[in-house]
């Protein structure tokens, strides 16, 4: 059972709030905030943006389109792709954590190489989905 | 011995928090295949309209509603997932017992609401 009893550790608190965008964080450090972020994000649009909007698109026709009509709203559209990337994001980095989790890419330069492969994805992915949105195809 | 009981017990039990890790990632595997799968089915749909659209979350097989039943289960992963990755962001930032608590009710209130809308949703079509 002694194993179970914590020593005392000494604790570093050193990452002030002010401070945060001073620390250099590696790619994969940006990656894992940013899943965090999204992640949130996405809790907090759940019941106050994306239900309503599928909840307008699905029960009639006629909200069917009161939908199409909020969504080409551009400061709509703006919101939405701020959602879209969080899903992206999220999704992509989440694969990435799933592979580590089974012990692929763990070693530095893999893990460096693919927390750029999550952005470069994550990213297009973004653009894509957002230059449709926008109507450009 | 005597100082691993009581108020000085420090909660380091097996398993402790492995059931939640684990849940996490098999959420997040059953959303990622039913969004992709929905994405594709969307792709996949020529001149897509409402009764097309309606038609990915109403459909049966055999009189079971098995539209309805795939988008709740995706939900109910999501609210599971959430859940969890959130009250991780409360752990990690939020010291003082009483706000975590409050914030990490909070949490589950607004998932159940969000799970209890998404099934007034779909029932209703």
């Amino acid at each position: 059972m002694s194993n179970t009893v914590a020593k005392k550790r000494p604790e570093y608190r050193n990452i002030h709030v002010t401070q945060i965008l001073k620390y250099r964080l590696p790619l994969a450090g940006k990656l894992s905030i940013l899943h965090r972020v999204s992640g949130a994000v996405l809790f907090l649009a759940l019941p106050v943006i994306l239900l309503p909007l599928f909840d307008k698109s699905i029960t009639s026709e006629i909200s069917f389109e009161e939908m199409k009509q909020l969504v080409s709203n551009p400061l709509v559209k703006l919101v939405l792709l701020g959602l879209i990337w969080s899903y992206m994001h999220h999704f992509c980095a989440g694969i990435r954590y799933l592979a580590l989790d089974v012990h692929m890419g763990t070693d530095k330069y893999a893990a460096a190489k693919s927390a750029a492969s999550v952005f470069a994805v994550s990213l297009t992915l973004t653009a894509i989905f957002g230059l449709k949105l926008f109507g450009v195809f | 011995m005597a100082n691993n009981i009581g108020a000085k017990r420090i909660v380091v039990g097996a398993h402790y928090g492995l059931k939640e890790w684990m849940m996490q990632r098999v959420t997040a595997v059953i959303m990622s295949l039913y969004t992709v799968g929905l994405f594709l089915a969307v792709l996949l749909t020529s001149d897509l309209n409402y009764a097309k659209w309606v038609g990915f979350f109403n459909f049966t097989v055999m009189a079971f509603p098995m539209g309805k039943i795939l988008a709740m289960l995706a939900m109910l992963s999501l609210c599971y997932h959430a859940y969890i990755g959130i009250r991780d962001i409360w752990m990690d930032y939020v010291k003082p017992t009483g706000i975590r608590l409050t914030l990490q009710i909070f949490t589950q209130l607004w998932l159940l609401a969000a799970a209890g809308y998404t099934a007034d949703i779909l029932w209703r079509v």
